[in-house]
């Protein structure tokens, strides 16, 4: 691997995703370092998604290859690859909570299937995750359908995040939220990031999020990475999508 | 990496001080739980214990909680005991787990027999409910259907016919079979014990009046419940999950009028054609097993069915079959609208509506058994 990022966390080389005749993700490169937020932004339907879920493992590849950890997800046997997956926490779009578990449950449920410890540490646990996403504890008991929206985020964030992992993906954590919980959204991110090392892979639209919480941002378009650097870079950049993302009438609002 | 965590206890003059080293993660949340539990009982037993995390060279949550819940446990009458040698990078962490409440709620919803007993007699009492849910959906989607006889151009003539193709059309090939081989067994059945008696041309009597009386269409009933009944109420019910319904409702449009009345319809039309054509599989199926295994030949078998039975026997049959629809029909309504918001839900719904389904279509078959059997057809 001469000539790269030596601590990346996320490799990905030269992937190539085609959905019938449409091509989505048309030879893409990707790292990411250790420790970084990295935001990913792009047009809609651009495929920021699905080099989610590429990555992930959810949606099959026509050619190119990642590494998570180190570990090249194809060549993995199946205990190396549950052993990435330990490391990673996804929270996805909807929040993807199983339905027909409590709250608790469902925070628990990850931690219960990997590790052997007491029905009081979990719920001790489970408490520290809801405050952590600010969720108080009585809210435990409700199923998610009795929740709303941004408490549903906050619960799937708190199960994604249950077994403390290194890596996590956030597909679009904001959206949803109204802008003080965003906020404290992005402040909880950074904390997390910092106090755990915690790597963050995160899916946005979120013009805040990208300039109080990401490291670094990455741009997908035509299936390819666009540009990769510091918010600075990107005000810099001479991309026609990306000036009218980063000096348009809401980008301009953001910086005051 | 780091190594395994470790928690020494070192003599501080009067105190002691539990020396924290390793790698305090999730990983290691078993082991970790075990130390915490075991140095717990050292409190009080010094008036001055505290604890030094400065040799832990990796923390998490479970890390922090577990040295957190050490922490309250070790402090004793009125004296906190401290965390000592924890680096800046863990401080929020720490800080964090801080915040969280000492008692962990406790689960409420424990399995009891008293629970048990509840749930019985609620569901019990849930009969009353049910009928009143299903007399009203009749009422609902009979409301519906005048409103659309006095406008016609609100019928949805393209739903209609999409859900009679789904239950009707694409039904067609398994019902047959199915119905066919139901015939080929009477058959065989009545022919293997007739014979003893020397009786063997009498099955065209019992496959006759069997299959148009009762077994056509009772059983091409229980086949669309479990068919098209739960794929109604499973449609329904994850349109209602994702608040479809309630989109629809918020538009002008009634759901009865827009999803239900084209389903009941197509099922209605469907059943007396799916049991007339399993009606003609089964005599088929039995008119074959009858030549080849019982050696009754085609045109014997056909003298004698025209003998045996009447036209009051089929159209027994037909009459039953779209009052049968609509049982199907509304219960698998009713179910898909009574689903609530999990996935859990969806699949008891489905499956109670093929359940009441198939009991309500063998109650009205008795119901027509007794209602016939007096009127003398």
């Amino acid at each position: 691997m001469a000539g790269e990022i030596s601590d990346a966390i996320i490799r990905v080389r030269d992937i190539t995703v085609q959905f019938g005749k449409t091509r989505v993700l048309d030879g893409l490169n990707l790292d990411v370092k250790r420790g970084e937020i990295l935001g990913f932004v792009g047009p809609s339907g651009a495929g920021k998604s699905v080099l989610t879920r590429t990555i992930i493992g959810l949606v099959p590849k026509l050619s190119g290859r990642i590494e998570v950890f180190g570990v090249d997800l194809d060549a993995a046997s199946a205990s190396e690859r549950r052993g990435v997956e330990r490391r990673w926490g996804i929270l996805f779009q909807q929040g993807a909570l199983f339905s027909s578990l409590t709250v608790r449950q469902n925070i628990q449920f990850p931690v219960r299937e990997y590790l052997n410890v007491s029905q009081r540490l979990l719920d001790e646990i489970m408490v520290a995750k809801l405050g952590m996403v600010g969720l108080r504890p009585e809210v435990a008991d409700r199923y998610p359908s009795e929740l709303s929206g941004g408490m549903i985020k906050r619960v799937a964030l708190a199960r994604a995040l249950a077994l403390d992992p290194e890596l996590v993906f956030l597909d679009e954590p904001t959206s949803g939220l109204d802008p003080i919980g965003a906020g404290d959204f992005d402040e909880l991110v950074r904390t997390l990031q910092r106090t755990l090392g915690l790597t963050v892979f995160m899916v946005t639209h979120d013009l805040d999020s990208l300039y109080t919480a990401c490291d670094r941002i990455a741009v997908l378009g035509n299936g390819k990475i666009i540009a990769a650097g510091s918010i600075a870079d990107m005000q810099a950049s001479q991309h026609p999508w990306l000036r009218q993302y980063f000096h348009g009438k809401r980008a301009r609002a953001v910086m005051g | 990496m780091s190594g395994d965590p470790t928690l020494e206890r070192i003599a501080r003059g009067n105190g002691l001080a539990l020396c924290a080293a390793g790698s305090w993660t999730a990983r290691f949340a078993p082991v970790l739980e075990r130390m915490v539990a075991d140095a717990e009982k050292l409190s009080g037993t010094r008036p001055n214990i505290s604890i030094d995390v400065s040799q832990v060279s990796k923390l998490d949550t479970f890390g922090a909680w577990l040295i957190e819940r050490l922490r309250r446990s070790l402090t004793h009458g009125g004296v906190e005991a401290q965390i000592a040698g924890l680096s800046a990078n863990y401080s929020s962490l720490v800080d964090e787990v801080r915040r969280v409440k000492a008692e962990p709620i406790v689960d409420t919803d424990r399995l009891t027999i008293s629970g048990m007993l509840e749930q019985i007699g609620r569901a019990v009492a849930g009969i009353g409910g049910t009928l009143i849910g299903l007399i009203d959906m009749l009422g609902a989607v009979l409301a519906a259907a005048a409103h659309v006889l006095i406008r016609p151009r609100h019928f949805r003539l393209t739903s209609t016919i999409h859900h009679l193709e789904q239950v009707c059309w694409r039904a067609v090939p398994i019902v047959v079979l199915i119905t066919f081989l139901i015939g080929c067994i009477i058959s065989q059945q009545g022919i293997f014990h007739f014979r003893k008696f020397g009786a063997d041309i009498f099955v065209v009597d019992m496959l006759g009046v069997l299959v148009l009386r009762e077994i056509g269409v009772l059983l091409v009933a229980i086949m669309v419940a479990g068919r098209s009944g739960s794929a109604y109420t499973a449609e329904l019910g994850s349109m209602k999950m994702r608040e479809e319904i309630d989109a629809l409702r918020t538009m002008g449009f009634d759901p009865i009028e827009v999803l239900i009345l084209p389903r009941m319809l197509a099922l209605v039309l469907a059943l007396p054609i799916l049991a007339f054509l399993g009606a003609m599989a089964a005599l088929y199926g039995g008119g074959l097993v009858a030549w080849l295994y019982g050696g009754v030949e085609p045109e014997a078998f056909l003298l004698r069915l025209r003998d045996a039975i009447s036209i009051d026997h089929f159209v027994v049959g037909l009459i039953k079959a779209p009052v049968m629809a609509a049982v199907i029909g509304i219960v698998a309504c009713v179910e898909g609208l009574s689903v609530q918001g999990s996935a859990e839900s969806l699949g008891q719904h489905t499956t109670s509506s093929v359940v009441k389904g198939i009991f309500f279509v063998i109650v009205m078959d008795g119901v027509f058994a007794i209602f016939f059997a007096s009127i003398g057809m």
